[in-house]
């Protein structure tokens, strides 16, 4: 199965009827995560969450196509 | 300013009973003529029940304020004679843009799919609204509408609410069997009875800019993240009518809001934004901030709230003014039941819960687009910012991106009114859900469902052909109507055909309905008043009807 690009937030047992919101809910868990922790804390939450999720796809195939999107246009800086 | 409207004056009247020294008592008052004010006052008088409706001024609202007024809102102003003159006045738009710097990174419609009366949203400035609802409201002779009337005391003593009221006249005491509170955020009834209201308030301050000016974008909501012309803020701009637009500018906590409004310094950020030599000229200029907050209760005895007098929500989405007509369309059918003795009073605790779970969804998405729109923390600023970078490219962030989740109602599915289902049903229109509307035909002429339902309850009887529907059926039918709380029964069915006993039949010929309400021969919908489904069957059964209907008025 390639990346999955489309819209996929969805949660067992819960009926929606807007399609925004199953991502809301994501997105407000993702920031609820952050609440109360300074920058350094948040950064080392974010490391962690990725690997937690990393492991959890597995498939190093998707692993690498989702890494090449999240680094795609941005330039090595080198100053 | 303010060069394309002039404000109307209404006529103080001294009230009868002041005239007279006497204290009258009336089964309704309602203060606040604001649009939610008027919605109900009119909702009820065309429903034959008398009103008094008290207002502090004498004119509309001053400046250009609510201008975005959803389909579900259009929809309850068709039932109140209103929708044609608010579209017609209006500007009609579906479609909404999202720029982040100078690119357009997402866009959406709101009414992606065909066959709806209505659009997704019309913006038009209040005023015009407010002027349109005293229009018909002083059409209504047992309206009776009070300007420059302040209520400046109120107290429950027993079964009544006893108001003080000041006029040019001086102070008369008016007494209500029901009181409705439609005076706004800072209304001064919540005060003077006590009552709390809580929520947030948000460290951010916003300029609107109303300016007029000959442009030729499309009538489309555009907004955008941290614009070139307005670095590290957002803007959203709104076409109204008379060549009004609407600008908002995020200004930021620590702006100062008297400075902003100064024209030198609105100007130059038009200026700005327009990036040419383009002519405008100023209407109005206001700079504010919002909370969102909601009362505890909406019921009080017989002190019932709504719209900003009862919760509060960030202007993203227009979700203030929408939510409280909808607070006026859920109460006032609840409210002539219980006063015309065919309902107890605690289906006004319905209205209370059903409103605030409506309540909470409104500052539950509003809060998420402020928070999306307005991030609080590098961490938060760095998600959004790469949210919209993805979204150039990737249909998921697309729908992360959150600009204002626009007003639509809310599928009441955990009401105690609901009867439950109990046959399997597809698509959205269960119990609790607010209708969908579909293009119908009636005596040959092309109609819409939402115009054929509604101010009384209905049940929906889908058949194959109106034709052969039997006398003793029809007869079965008509005894519905003739119940202490009336059902009309309205067939449904894909083709014309005379139905017996004077039945009414709802042509479905494209499938619309049959889709949408996932109907088939014998399905059968209980509609409330308010254009919500209430229950629903796949066959017709009468004491099964009766029993929903009892659920639905609290007489079960």
């Amino acid at each position: 199965m390639p990346l999955m690009l489309e819209p996929n937030f969805h949660e067992a047992g819960k009926r929606y009827f807007r399609s925004f919101s199953p991502g809301d809910d994501f997105y407000e868990a993702l920031i609820d995560t952050h609440q109360g922790l300074s920058d350094e804390q948040s950064e080392r939450v974010n490391a962690r969450l990725i690997l937690l999720l990393a492991n959890h796809i597995g498939d190093l195939d998707i692993l690498r196509e989702a890494m090449r999107l999240a680094r795609a246009t941005l330039q090595p800086d080198r100053t | 300013m303010l060069s394309t409207y002039r404000y109307p004056k209404f006529e103080y009247r001294p009230a009868p009973e002041q005239l007279a020294g006497q204290t009258r008592r009336h089964a309704v008052v309602i203060v606040g003529a604001g649009p939610v004010g008027l919605a109900a006052a009119i909702d009820l008088a065309q429903s034959g029940q008398p009103v008094v409706l008290l207002d502090d001024d004498d004119t509309v609202s001053v400046g250009s304020r609510g201008v975005c007024y959803a389909k579900r809102t259009l929809e309850i102003l068709d039932r109140l004679g209103l929708g044609e003159p608010c579209v017609a006045k209006g500007v009609s738009w579906n479609v909404g843009r999202t720029f982040f710097r100078d690119e357009e990174v997402y866009n959406f419609n709101l009414c992606p799919r065909e066959g709806h009366k209505r659009p997704g949203m019309v913006n038009l400035q209040q005023y015009y609204l407010e002027a349109f609802e005293i229009t018909r409201a002083r059409a209504l002779p047992n309206l009776d509408i009070r300007f420059l009337s302040k209520v400046v005391s109120v107290a429950q003593h027993g079964d009544k609410v006893v108001l003080g009221t000041e006029t040019p006249d001086g102070l008369y005491t008016l007494e209500a069997d029901w009181l409705i509170v439609a005076d706004g955020a800072r209304s001064g009834i919540r005060r003077m009875l006590d009552l709390d209201i809580e929520g947030k308030v948000f460290k951010d301050r916003f300029l609107i800019a109303d300016v007029v000016m000959k442009a030729d974008y499309p009538p489309e909501r555009w907004f955008w993240f941290d614009p070139p012309f307005h670095r590290n803020q957002s803007v959203l701009l709104h076409h109204q009518a008379d060549n009004v637009w609407r600008i908002d500018f995020q200004l930021g906590w620590d702006a100062d809001p008297d400075e902003a409004k100064k024209p030198e310094n609105v100007i130059p950020r038009i200026q700005a934004m327009l990036g040419d030599e383009r002519e405008f000229e100023l209407e109005w200029v206001s700079v504010y901030t919002f909370q969102c907050r909601r009362m505890h209760s909406f019921r009080h005895d017989r002190v019932l709230f709504v719209g900003d007098a009862a919760h509060q929500v960030s202007p993203f989405g227009a979700r203030g003014a929408n939510s409280g007509i909808q607070d006026s369309d859920n109460l006032c059918w609840k409210l002539k039941l219980v006063i015309d003795g065919k309902a107890p009073a605690t289906l006004l605790d319905s209205y209370s819960e059903e409103r605030v779970f409506a309540a909470d969804e409104n500052i539950l998405n509003s809060t998420r687009s402020t928070d999306f729109i307005t991030p609080k923390t590098r961490t938060s600023l760095t998600f959004r910012n790469a949210v919209l970078d993805l979204a150039r490219d990737h249909p998921f962030a697309r729908a992360l991106v959150n600009s204002g989740r626009l007003s639509v109602p809310s599928f009441l599915t955990g009401s105690p009114l609901n009867t439950p289902d109990s046959a399997e049903f597809a698509g959205d229109m269960l119990p609790g859900a607010p209708m969908d509307d579909a293009p119908m035909q009636e005596a040959g002429e092309d109609c819409w469902l939402l115009d054929r339902v509604g101010n009384r309850f209905m049940a929906l009887v889908q058949v194959d052909d109106p034709a052969r529907v039997d006398a003793a059926t029809a007869a079965h039918y008509a005894a519905l109507a003739s119940a202490p709380i009336a059902v009309e029964v309205v067939l449904v069915a894909p083709i014309a055909g005379p139905a017996p006993g004077g039945l009414r039949v709802l042509v479905d010929r494209a499938g619309h309905f049959a889709g949408r309400y996932d109907s088939r021969a014998g399905t059968t919908y209980l509609l409330r008043p308010d254009q919500h489904v209430a229950a629903r069957w796949r066959s017709f059964d009468a004491a099964a009807v009766h029993a929903a209907l009892a659920r639905a008025t609290c007489n079960a």
